[in-house]
């Protein structure tokens, strides 16, 4: 197991921090998106696509590369940050997102977008998806791992426990979920719209192993993403506990910050609290 | 009767064509016994999943197969597929285009025993508003046989939808299918009357009990609902200027919704439809009564044709029938 050094674990802070001013600035130049829910997945992704996902820009439909499907798919200006900083498309089109003929769309689509392997946007499908594609591996004898991205609002959707079940039957263990854990869906906090406690002891029921990490520390997210790679009978779940708007004081555990846009004036609080000088 | 079930001819096929082609997978929601994918999980227990009683999770998990590059075959309920898992099947077959194949059991009123919870009346209506979607309903146990390995070396979403009845046999070997190709199955020039699936061998009969009053009736199947057999059906327009659609399920939004708006965009012509008028089936002992009391029988195509020619002959309005 290879742990990350300090100086990687700083690299990895650092394009965190990143993606959430980019997303950020998406979200602000277009006046729509879903702010929250895209920076409290910020080390989340910055773990997965810039340390750990086997995958190669110059090779889009590599065969053994690794997939990521993001199941919540309204934090897509995040995913649309780490694809095109990992180099599937350029930066410049993030100034497009939403016009007519721009390959954004408002939520993945994998028909138009580079590096998006699955369309989302409604939510509950990541995890049945996502076993399937782990099944397709098995038979096709690939090695590549198969990451689905959830909320904790989109747990309460019956088709994640039917994937569960499915993913479990099967012993997908090349199938690894992270539960971005923020407490915050659209309405209000999740404990209170619809509980979803106790959440491990749901996925352990369901036969997955269940793994916790602080969704902010890159350490501790790369070393469950690590340990998940030890567990060969079943799949895996990595609970991250994260803050819905984390970094942006005013959107933090906000649910008014799950799907609406930054005045210029918030957005320049906002980064020059990301320590983005404007 | 020495008919093979639509479903039987489905199973079987399937099971055949797996060993033809090793990337075919086989998914079922706890109903291979009566889909009868039970033979193809037989033969290819790796290759075959159950999902359980779960069609939204069926069709998803198809969906990962496919964009893992195997040819999954769901198969499942009709009315389950096409409602229960619509939302799936939108978003993650249609929108996001991946090559599934749903095939769609016990269609139409052919779960007679288990009554209006279990059948299938509006799914052709809502798999035809479905962008990308190909819909295909065999009329016989051959020709569903042949749509096997059509529907799996399509590249691209396919609704199969599939008897859980005998039809009676209209095609011999011979038979070719192509996707979106009509089949003339008898010609004519007074009267058309188009026929899909379980209607197609009734509405040969009709043709024949119109033959005997002197009415020259035209057949066409139409086996793919979408794309629509345009051409075809212009031309028997133009040609015969009297129309009946024939099928076994409602007649708002599948043959008849098709005919219709392929007519009334291209050539505007009278048009009676045979089908179930907007209600839901009732439970009964055989399919073949329970098609005739929903008036599906033979006499009722019958009737249906020399209505249109009325029509075409009068230019009588029909301001009474309801949907």
């Amino acid at each position: 197991m290879a742990s990350l050094t300090e100086s990687r674990i700083l690299e990895l802070e650092q394009i965190g921090r990143q993606l959430r001013i980019d997303s950020l600035k998406m979200i602000h130049r277009r006046k729509a998106g879903h702010p929250g829910g895209c920076l409290s997945l910020a080390e989340i992704m910055a773990v997965l696509y810039f340390s750990k996902l086997r995958i190669d820009p110059e090779r889009p439909g590599w065969p053994e590369r690794d997939r990521l499907i993001l199941s919540k798919g309204h934090a897509a200006a995040i995913l649309y940050a780490a694809l095109a900083r990992r180099g599937f498309f350029p930066a410049e089109d993030w100034n497009r997102w939403g016009e007519l003929d721009c390959h954004l769309q408002g939520h993945p689509d994998r028909l138009k977008t580079p590096g998006v392997e699955m369309t989302t946007g409604l939510l509950g499908h990541g995890v049945a998806i996502g076993a399937g594609l782990a099944l397709a591996g098995r038979l096709k004898g690939l090695n590549y791992r198969v990451f689905v991205v959830l909320g904790d609002g989109e747990c309460q959707a019956g088709i994640v426990w039917e994937g569960a079940m499915t993913a479990s039957k099967y012993h997908l263990a090349n199938l690894v979920a992270i539960l971005d854990y923020n407490d915050v869906q659209l309405d209000g906090p999740v404990h209170e719209i619809m509980p979803m406690e106790p959440i491990a002891s749901k996925w352990l029921a369901f036969n997955w192993a269940v793994l916790e990490a602080d969704g902010h520390n890159i350490r501790q997210i790369h070393e469950a993403l690590e340990a998940a790679e030890n567990i060969h009978d079943r799949p895996t779940i990595i609970v991250a506990r994260t803050t819905k708007g984390k970094g942006v004081s005013f959107m933090e555990n906000e649910a008014y910050w799950h799907g609406v846009a930054p005045n210029d004036a918030q957005f320049n609080q906002a980064l020059a609290e990301l320590g983005e000088v404007v | 009767m020495g008919v093979m079930s639509i479903r039987e001819a489905y199973g079987r096929a399937l099971a055949a064509y797996g060993a033809e082609n090793p990337e075919v997978v086989v998914l079922d929601a706890d109903t291979s016994f009566s889909t009868l994918s039970h033979f193809f999980a037989e033969a290819f227990p790796d290759r075959f999943f159950n999902v359980g009683i779960a069609e939204p999770c069926l069709v998803d998990v198809a969906v990962g197969l496919a964009l893992g590059g195997k040819i999954p075959f769901a198969n499942a309920f009709a009315a389950l597929i096409s409602l229960r898992a619509a939302e799936q099947v939108r978003t993650s077959v249609c929108y996001a285009r991946t090559n599934v194949k749903l095939a769609a059991g016990y269609a139409g009123l052919s779960d007679f025993k288990d009554g209006p919870s279990h059948n299938a009346i509006m799914d052709l209506a809502v798999m035809r508003a479905m962008p990308e979607m190909i819909v295909i309903v065999p009329a016989d146990a051959v020709e569903t046989s042949k749509w096997v390995k059509v529907v799996a070396e399509y590249d691209g979403p396919v609704y199969l939808r599939l008897s859980r009845a005998a039809a009676p046999q209209v095609h011999d070997e011979s038979l070719k299918v192509e996707i979106g190709k009509g089949l003339t199955l008898r010609p004519g020039d007074d009267v058309c009357l188009i026929a899909t699936g379980s209607m197609v061998g009734r509405t040969v009969k009709a043709a024949e009990g119109l033959a005997r009053e002197g009415i020259d009736a035209r057949v066409l199947e139409i086996h793919t609902l979408k794309p629509l057999d345009r051409e075809l059906i212009i031309q028997a327009a133009e040609e015969t200027g009297a129309l009946v659609t024939a099928e076994e399920h409602s007649v708002i939004g599948g043959l008849a919704g098709a005919v219709s708006e392929a007519l009334a965009e291209a050539f505007p012509t009278h048009l009676e439809r045979v089908g179930l008028r907007d209600t839901f089936g009732r439970t009964g002992l055989d399919p073949e009564t329970l098609m005739d009391f929903y008036g599906l029988g033979v006499e009722d195509i019958i009737r249906a044709g020399r209505r249109a020619l009325e029509r075409k002959t009068t230019g009588n309005v029909d301001r009474v029938r309801r949907a």
